[in-house]
């Protein structure tokens, strides 16, 4: 899971990016609005945690303007006013969730999961697809009935596979879910991920569309 | 409480009154002179007329007067009463209701007297030829009898119009107060934290002043908290921020199995109690500022030793301008170390690695000014800075947004003035501090 984090405190931003990392997902971290506004225009995430309060201006405005231009990208605020009256005006201007500072770093997670969960459509918070089941929040994964150890990466690009069976993922996407922007990335880290989980999960649970990418095969 | 339309409402009832009542005495003088000048004129012609028709025949001197009956009399008839006497001074006849009495003197025209407890008046005709003296007189009496009554049939269609002009006025003044009352209704229809200003657009010429300078006072008072909401709100995220950095940093160092991860978290977690120090030292500062009482009398003391002590001298980038050890002001030198150590930290903070910060004399050697080599300060954002808990968009990472606020604070107390602008050589900020009666200053 890909994640924008907007947050100009150098040591809260630090701190949700390794501690999200930590919890399976990439965290991208930018401080002010601009920042965000680029990001956002130029990459895909899969949820973005948005500072009320920014050096240049209110997380507000980069809000309203997300949706505006019809980004659906779930949004969790977090902001240190936790009035009422704060909570209901982020929630209508678009806010999926929010957080009032200081936050618990493993509810952060879920939250943030769970929005992501409700943008992909899904009700329930475990990927199934035939005998295999992920569980986003502990992330671990059981190959009917079994836990298979899988690697952060491994988990990602299941997961990714998983979110909407039947589709293609082509490589470059699932590299950019799965490497934030300061990340070294070498041209096969892909493969090697789809050919370790093949080992561990089967070889045709994923398969390989030549020159689009992968996809969950149907029926497994 | 005084009501403005019972006010008004006795205003005009009075104003009514007295114009009634100077209408009744004005048309009372009036009809009596009217009434006197008619009765006058009338006795006058009756006392001729009574005269034209005593004949040669009247007996010269009768045994008893003649006596000339009259019907039975109501009301105002029977006013008059008539002598007729001949010039030697016996009685030759007279009317039924006349007195026995003489009526008047012998002198002719209009005279006055109580006859038996009334007043009359009475004119006299004196004819030497018919050797006779007619004397027609009537009772005062009757005379301001006609014009009370006269006053009367005036004052009763008066007195029963009175209460109906009452009402109708108290109804005008209400339907004339109306746009008042609407607009005391829609200020107290309203919840507290409705600062929307109220329409004049239908408010007459009387109430708009009002109306207008309680408009200009709901937006002092919205500005005014919206400055507090807004330092409350920089508060909190100033306060709250590095908390959550604290509370996440540590859940990752328990989290991690990864010594590099902890490791670093650990060091973020030093790095941000630092900084949380930092924080809480400028907060108790300003409270300290805040809470102090008017400065002593304070003597005078050199800018440039409290630079010393400062430190401000210490880094190789650091340029004190040697004039400055030789300038000395007047002012409570606790409060101004606390100044100029937060513009120094607020200097070295924002300018770059090695960029230099300068202290020196203003060119007319009666200011302090210091600046630095960082990205200054916007224009729109420089009344901003000065507000507690605000961080401009060139915020340094360990900056606290209560630098400046200390500045400000700290030069108010000592009655200085602090002057921000941008350097006029490159960028950086230029911030000036000088008295604000410039007699304080003294250069030895």
């Amino acid at each position: 899971m890909r994640i924008l984090v907007v947050e100009d405190d150098p040591i809260l931003a630090d701190g949700l990016r390794v501690g999200l990392g930590l919890a399976g997902a990439t965290a991208d971290i930018t401080g002010t609005c601009g920042d965000a506004r680029a990001a956002l225009a130029t990459h895909e995430f899969d949820a973005v945690v948005l500072d009320v309060m920014l050096p240049d201006g209110s997380g507000l405005d980069v809000l309203r303007e997300m949706r505006a231009a019809g980004d659906a990208t779930p949004v969790l605020l977090l902001t240190a006013l936790d009035e009422v009256s704060d909570r209901i005006r982020g929630l209508d201007g678009g806010a999926d969730d929010y957080l009032s500072k200081p936050f618990d770093l493993d509810e952060l997670a879920a939250r943030i999961r769970a929005i992501a969960r409700r943008a992909g459509g899904r009700a329930t918070p475990l990927l199934v697809a035939g005998g295999l089941v992920l569980d986003p929040a502990g992330l671990t994964a059981a190959l009917d009935g079994r836990d298979v150890s899988l690697s952060r990466r491994e988990f990602a690009v299941l997961s990714l596979l998983m979110e909407r069976p039947g589709i293609i993922r082509s490589k470059g996407e699932i590299e950019e879910r799965l490497y934030g922007w300061q990340e070294e990335v070498e041209s096969n880290a892909v493969e090697v991920h789809v050919h370790n989980l093949r080992a561990k999960i089967g070889r045709h649970v994923i398969e390989t569309v030549r020159g689009l990418g992968y996809r969950m095969r149907s029926g497994t | 409480m005084t009501s403005l339309r019972r006010r008004l409402f006795l205003i005009l009832l009075f104003a009514t009154g007295v114009i009634w009542f100077t209408a009744v005495v004005w048309i009372y003088q009036v009809s009596r002179l009217e009434v006197e000048h008619v009765l006058d004129s009338r006795l006058q012609e009756a006392a001729r007329m009574v005269d034209s028709l005593v004949a040669g025949h009247m007996p010269a001197s009768p045994a008893e007067p003649l006596t000339i009956p009259s019907h039975e009399t109501v009301g105002y008839e029977r006013q008059l009463s008539c002598q007729i006497w001949s010039l030697d001074g016996r009685l030759i006849a007279r009317s039924s209701g006349a007195p026995d009495e003489q009526l008047a003197g012998p002198a002719p025209g209009f005279t006055e007297r109580v006859i038996d407890g009334e007043r009359w008046r009475i004119f006299t005709v004196d004819d030497a030829e018919k050797g006779v003296r007619v004397m027609v007189g009537d009772r005062l009496g009757l005379r301001d009898q006609l014009i009370a009554d006269l006053i009367k049939g005036l004052l009763w269609p008066t007195l029963l119009i009175a209460p109906l002009l009452g009402l109708i006025t108290w109804v005008s003044i209400g339907r004339g107060l109306r746009p008042l009352d609407d607009i005391t209704a829609a200020l107290k229809g309203r919840n507290a934290e409705d600062m929307r200003p109220i329409d004049v657009g239908h408010a007459p010429t009387e109430i708009r002043p009002v109306a207008d300078a309680l408009n200009a006072l709901l937006a002092k008072v919205e500005a005014a908290r919206q400055q507090e909401r807004d330092v409350t709100a920089f508060a909190a995220h100033e306060l709250k921020t590095p908390l959550a950095g604290l509370k996440t940093q540590t859940q990752i160092a328990l989290a991690t199995d990864d010594p590099a991860i902890r490791d670093g978290a650990l060091r973020q977690i030093l790095f941000s109690v630092d900084r949380t120090t930092r924080l809480v030292r400028q907060l108790l500062v300003l409270a300290r500022l805040d809470a102090a009482p008017v400065a002593a009398p304070a003597a005078a003391v050199s800018v440039g030793e409290i630079l010393d002590e400062i430190g401000a001298t210490g880094g190789g980038c650091v340029v004190v301008d040697p004039a400055l050890h030789a300038h000395r002001v007047v002012a409570d030198r606790e409060i101004l170390g606390v100044a100029l150590r937060n513009l120094h930290e607020n200097a070295v903070q924002h300018g770059p690695t090695g960029g230099a910060v300068r202290w020196s004399l203003s060119s007319d050697g009666k200011g302090i000014v210091v600046e630095d080599e960082g990205p200054g300060i916007d224009v729109d954002e420089l009344p901003l800075v000065r507000q507690r808990f605000y961080r401009g968009r060139s915020r340094s990472p360990v900056g606290s947004g209560l630098g400046l606020a200390i500045v400000e604070v700290a030069t108010a107390r000592i009655g200085w003035s602090l002057y921000l602008g941008p350097r006029a050589a490159g960028p950086g900020l230029r911030a000036e501090l000088r008295a604000l009666g410039d007699g304080d200053a003294i250069a030895s």
